[in-house]
């Protein structure tokens, strides 16, 4: 154990006493305890997940390109649509927001050397990691992998639907990484609770920061539920009780209600750091502060506080729960992300902005995540959602929604990561990612909402033979084929300009206090600290001339 | 500490609001239970956090006026690297493994858990390595 003294005390002369003697290959990987190391982690293994997952996706399109292509039989079909959408929620979205770039990122934005519980850290990474791997091991059982769809809907994934390992596998998976997220949630609150550099009030945090310690709180309030639910379905399945049976006098619909209060707030806990990543990138790159800095906040408070009461959206069809509870609900939802879409156009509004690839990712996400989040409005009301559910609309609706946070990744890998790595990528390989990426998505989901209106269903392996059913269907296939290409140029990228470019401290004339440091960080993150006097210290730092004062108004006058 | 008790006890308060309009309203009670649950904690350490916030003196970090040199000297004690996590962790995943193959796996699952968690503990009272 080291004890860490505030960086104050470490003069630039006299680094060597904070260099780190720890040790190196593979055991400091097994060994470490430091929140960059797991972060870097974290971000490897969840990018691999995104590959696994969008393998699935591509495979799945590939099957739907024909109504009846028999490229997979239906019983794998089952299992990939399953385990695509595992993976890509389970294992990459989540772990990538609150594993990797928080887990980096929230300490050093703070000025804090580490997060507040650093061995509690490393063990979310390694129940994550072999939660992916149990998961993933599902298809070298003999029966396959888990294939009753990733919401696990009871009665069938009880032992006489899904008998076989692979769905114990997937709850298996789901307990190691329900863990990882609790631990993980508990270190990010005591972190921006407890470990804040002097002068960083909670209002002065970058948008980031709160938006992690809103998504901390909300999984700390969904995912124990997850958990007890899972634990009720695997006694239900080994044990003989009859929870979810309606043969032993338990309620099917029971899973569901559990399933989606922690499945709902889950949706959040997923696009919070995203729109907080977002939130950051947006004004560094316009030159200007965030518009409307704490209602930026209020809005993320507001959608945390209504993210528990509107679970049952999901479950309008089944006939049993409060339909105006849980529309009005979810309209009003719409409010607050309203306020953050505002403030996003209002913080690039009349700002010098320089279309950087972590911009256009950025701007990419924002038109996305609206098509998203408009269809997700239709889908709030019960007479339109009978109609639509469990039709592609539903797939297309979700699909802009994640693709909004995949493009969100992105933006967030080209501007952090060189802080991560000390190196840049390339731009003109980003770029041509960027436009893949862009209007493959829109492709892809586009032409999946007509399908939903002409009553396709979803996890179909094959369709009746309709022209239009399947011209529509070989858009989406060709849409999945653009991500897949931009997904190759991201890996091209990271290949082509390794360690090639040298970033610098401060590539992008940042805001906050991750710019202030080295690239990579020092162990224990800061040789020294500027003041902090706003929600953008090292802006403040490298151009005193341009002070920013309390919230968005600039010292000479100006109403920035 | 003010702000942030706040933030949970207005989050509680909210779960609370909620969770009275749709008890009352609705016909089943998980989504309720649930509700409430959310509300107690957000309450625990809301209220925590709020009691201390009127008896301790404000701290650095909630000076919106304090110098770096506030805040010098003892942050707290971070381990440099310890090995304990891995092995929790492969313990954890031992007996999840029980869970699907076989009742035999707890023994090395619960084996490397109990090591982990002697190993940790002892670790953290003698400090460890750097």
């Amino acid at each position: 154990m080291t004890d860490v003294l505030n960086p104050i005390e470490v003069h630039a002369e006299d680094h060597g006493h904070e260099e780190h003697h720890g040790p190196t290959g593979i055991l400091k990987w097994l060994t470490t305890t430091d929140h960059k190391v797991i972060g870097m982690s974290y971000t490897i293994t969840a990018v691999m997940m995104l590959v696994i997952g969008g393998l699935f996706a591509e495979i799945i399109r590939a099957q739907l390109a024909a109504p009846s292509a028999g490229l997979v039989s239906l019983a794998q079909y089952n299992q990939l649509f399953t385990m695509h959408g595992s993976v890509m929620i389970y294992l990459f979205a989540g772990p990538f927001a609150f594993g990797a770039l928080a887990n980096f990122l929230v300490p050093i934005q703070i000025g804090a050397p580490d997060m507040a519980f650093p061995r509690l850290n490393a063990l979310s990474y390694w129940l994550y990691l072999t939660g992916c791997l149990t998961m993933l091991s599902g298809f070298f059982t003999s029966g396959g992998a888990a294939n009753f769809g990733w919401v696990g809907y009871a009665p069938l994934s009880n032992s006489l639907n899904s008998p076989g390992a692979g769905a114990d596998l997937w709850i298996g998976a789901l307990l190691l990484t329900g863990f990882s997220a609790i631990f993980t949630g508990v270190n990010l609150t005591a972190t921006i609770f407890y470990l804040r550099a002097p002068g960083m009030t909670m209002f002065r945090m970058p948008i980031f920061t709160w938006n992690m310690l809103v998504t901390g709180i909300l999984i700390l309030l969904a995912f124990p539920v997850l958990t007890a639910g899972l634990i009720m379905l695997y006694c239900d399945r080994h044990f003989g009780t009859h929870i979810f049976s309606v043969a032993g006098g338990g309620v099917p619909v029971l899973w569901q209600h559990i399933f989606w209060f922690w499945g709902h707030p889950e949706v959040y806990i997923l696009a919070l750091p995203f729109f907080g990543m977002v939130s950051e990138i947006i004004p560094v790159f316009s030159k200007k502060p965030t518009f409307g800095y704490k209602g930026m906040i209020f809005a993320t408070l507001t959608i945390a506080a209504l993210s528990l009461g509107v679970w049952a959206h999901h479950m309008f069809t089944t006939g049993v729960v409060l339909l105006p509870f849980f529309s009005a609900m979810s309209l009003l939802i719409a409010v607050p992300t309203g306020i953050k879409m505002f403030n996003w156009i209002g913080s690039m509004w009349r700002g010098e902005i320089w279309f950087s690839t972590a911009m256009l990712m950025s701007i990419g996400f924002v038109v996305t995540f609206l098509i998203g989040g408009i269809t997700g409005i239709y889908l709030a009301s019960p007479p339109l959602d009978f109609f639509t559910h469990d039709t592609y609309f539903v797939v297309a609706h979700f699909h802009s929604v994640v693709m909004a946070l995949v493009l969100g990744a992105m933006g967030g890998l080209y501007f952090w990561g060189p802080k991560m790595t000390g190196f840049l990528l390339n731009e003109k390989i980003g770029k041509s990612q960027f436009w893949f990426l862009f209007i493959g998505t829109q492709v892809l989901t586009f032409p999946q909402y007509l399908l939903g209106l002409h009553g396709m269903p979803r996890r179909m392996a094959v369709y009746p033979h309709d022209a239009q059913w399947q011209f529509m269907n070989q858009l989406s296939s060709i849409g999945a084929a653009l991500i897949g290409i931009s997904t190759i140029l991201f890996v091209v990228n990271v290949m082509y300009s390794w360690k090639k470019y040298p970033a610098g401290d401060n590539p992008w004339d940042g805001h906050a206090l991750e710019w202030f440091t080295t690239s990579p960080p020092p162990h224990h993150n800061f040789y020294r600290l500027p003041k902090i006097r706003s929600e953008r210290p090292t802006w403040d730092y490298n151009h005193p001339e341009h002070k920013a004062l309390a919230h968005g108004h600039s010292s000479d006058g100006a109403n920035a | 500490m003010k702000v942030e008790s706040k933030i949970l006890l207005s989050l509680g308060l909210f779960f609370g609001i909620m969770c009275a309009v749709y008890w009352r309203w609705s016909v089943e009670n998980a989504g309720g239970v649930m509700m409430l649950s959310g509300m107690l904690l957000c309450f625990l350490p809301g209220s925590y956090y709020y009691w201390w916030s009127r008896r301790m003196k404000e701290r650095p970090e909630d000076n919106p006026n304090a110098t770096q040199e506030e805040g010098a000297g003892f942050v707290g004690t971070f381990p440099g690297s310890s090995i304990w996590p891995f092995v929790l962790g492969m313990g954890a995943f031992f007996t999840v493994l029980a869970l699907v193959f076989g009742i035999w796996l707890l023994l090395p699952g619960l084996f490397l858990g109990g090591w982990a968690v002697l190993g940790g503990s002892g670790e953290g009272r003698r400090g460890g390595k750097h």
